[in-house]
């Protein structure tokens, strides 16, 4: 039996590990992206990470939601580009739907991503066109279907499928972005920001576990 | 690939700060990373642009005299965040509100629509008017997925010498739409420049091929061909501008008597010399097509580092855009003197 929660504390140390994982990540994130962009996703994640690492190191926070938006909060104003906004987005719309909980639950994992990908997807990107969506939706479905599990569990089945997602985005043709212009040539690799959500689900759920 | 720079996550900061020192007292560093100039009058309408860095001299290099008020830079080829943006509208703002102008790119777009929230949100008026020239980038019908790139050079000229002129921002938008619409650009690309951050290439292509219509961060255009002369290539090339003026219904076919302006651009590695053996041809072929170059523009304005690639812009002028093209323009980096023009 897993934790059944977090506290605003080892959500803080969760996301600056989920930022290590990235800033580590960057040579995997720029080939990523090199492949169907013009390879500056990874440097750009890099930059937007390490500015979370400094918004957030050694700071203390009223509220879970506090942190998710202190996250989003450094990545925009950090990155630029398109991942930097859409991140953004997605830490800070998610965070706010948190309200003032003390507690990160499965079912706050539920609302963090459901809020963060339909602000996401305002912008947009639906599932199928080779964005970071094709990681974010099922992930936020997943939550969804777990959200009465321990966190580390529900953490662990949704970078499972935030993993299946970035996978499944190697099948699509993409359609945003620049991208869209490689058309068919864009099968078989998949979308760097999916990835890159991926990571960062995946990093998450790792610190967790290790609690 | 050697980069003479100091530290690869200070690449875009440390370029804008020497731009500024470049104009010597008459621009200032403002907020994150943004670029102004000093003596903007009370009462102007305010033209920004900006975007990412690494395609120097473009955006920041056309903030002068005449030009932009103000650039938004971003980092190497990365949009400007929100809050860069904000302060740059801040900054050039003179209670008349602020056009921004720039390329349409996913992510500029989401950055300089957020920054335009901040903006309003503190009573500015903003209003934005996207530049999508490259013809090869999407169908005529289906604007919003076409890529800007060296046709804002000519519009941004246009849009800073009227932001001059005109009462108010509705009457600069309307300028810079005309002047937008009136824009067509085609470019190719031989080799990728690299990341500077990074050393690697933008993207890969064959030594003996060519990226027909090509963007300038490598985006795939139309096809790859193999690798031809100047002259051939010019024509080519020439061809799918007259062709996309034919094609779209929101303006005229190019016919006889008309007036343009002809931009050839360079991407960074492809020279002077190269540059000015084509621009002999495309004279040659507008001559033969009837018609008249108003003005040209030849040398390295839109570039992505040493990629090796050259693109061709074609501006329809007419009385209202010559007025404003032969107001004289100065910045470090583009000046234009006075003048009639008109070959």
């Amino acid at each position: 039996m897993g934790k059944s929660s977090l506290s605003i504390t080892e959500v803080r140390d969760m996301m600056l590990a989920a930022a290590q994982r990235i800033i580590e990540a960057e040579p995997i994130l720029t080939d990523a992206d090199r492949a169907l962009g013009d390879g500056d996703h990874g440097v750009g994640m890099e930059r937007g990470m390490t500015a979370v690492k400094e918004a957030l190191g050694g700071k203390d926070f009223p509220s879970v939601g506090k942190v998710y938006v202190g996250v989003g909060t450094a990545m925009m104003s950090s990155m630029g580009g398109a991942s930097g906004a859409i991140f953004g987005i997605l830490f800070r719309s998610g965070g706010k739907a948190l309200g003032d909980a003390t507690e990160f639950t499965a079912e706050g994992l539920a609302l963090l991503l459901r809020e963060g990908t339909d602000q996401v997807m305002t912008k947009g990107a639906k599932p199928g066109d080779k964005t970071m969506v094709d990681a974010l939706f099922p992930a936020a479905e997943k939550a969804a279907e777990v959200s009465g599990e321990p966190i580390t569990d529900a953490l662990s089945a949704v970078a499972a499928a935030a993993a299946a997602g970035r996978d499944a985005s190697e099948n699509m043709i993409a359609t945003m972005g620049r991208a869209k212009t490689l058309g068919e040539n864009s099968l078989g690799k998949p979308d760097a920001g999916a990835v890159s959500v991926a990571i960062i689900l995946a990093a998450m759920s790792d610190f967790a576990a290790g609690l | 690939m050697k980069k003479l720079i100091n530290h690869p996550l200070k690449v875009a900061d440390e370029l804008v700060e020497g731009l500024v020192e470049a104009y010597n007292g008459e621009c200032r560093f403002v907020g994150s990373r943004s670029i102004i100039k000093n003596d903007i009058p009370e009462g102007k309408v305010a033209l920004l642009v900006g975007g990412g860095s690494g395609h120097e001299p473009i955006y920041h290099g056309l903030v002068g005299r005449n030009l932009a008020d103000g650039a938004a830079c971003g980092d190497i080829f990365a949009a400007p965040p929100p809050n860069i943006v904000f302060e740059a509208t801040e900054a050039v703002n003179r209670g008349k509100g602020v056009l921004y102008l720039y390329g349409n790119y996913a992510g500029d777009v989401l950055n300089f629509d957020l920054g335009a929230e901040l903006a309003e949100d503190e009573g500015i008026e903003v209003r934005t008017v996207l530049i999508w020239d490259d013809v090869c980038s999407a169908a005529p019908t289906d604007k919003k997925n076409r890529r800007g790139i060296a046709g804002l050079v000519p519009i941004v000229k246009l849009a800073g010498a009227a932001s001059q002129k005109v009462e108010t921002l509705a009457e600069l938008e309307a300028i810079a739409r005309k002047a937008v619409l009136q824009t067509r650009s085609v470019g190719v690309s031989m080799a990728p420049g690299s990341i500077p951050a990074t050393g690697k290439p933008t993207f890969d292509i064959d030594e003996d091929k060519i990226g027909l219509g090509m963007g300038i961060h490598g985006e795939p255009g139309v096809g790859q061909i193999p690798m031809a002369t100047a002259d051939d290539l010019t024509v080519m090339m020439l061809d799918l501008l007259f062709a996309d003026y034919e094609k779209d219904e929101e303006v005229a076919a190019l016919t006889e008597g008309d007036e343009v302006l002809l931009f050839v651009n360079s991407l960074g590695a492809t020279t002077m010399m190269e540059l000015l053996i084509a621009l002999r041809k495309a004279k040659a072929v507008l001559s033969e097509r009837g018609l008249k170059v108003y003005d040209v523009m030849v040398g390295p304005l839109v570039t992505c580092q040493e990629m090796s690639g050259i693109s061709f812009s074609l501006t329809r002028m007419d009385e209202e855009l010559k007025r404003y093209w032969e107001m004289p323009c100065q910045s470090v980096c583009f000046s234009k003197m006075e003048g009639r023009y008109g070959g």
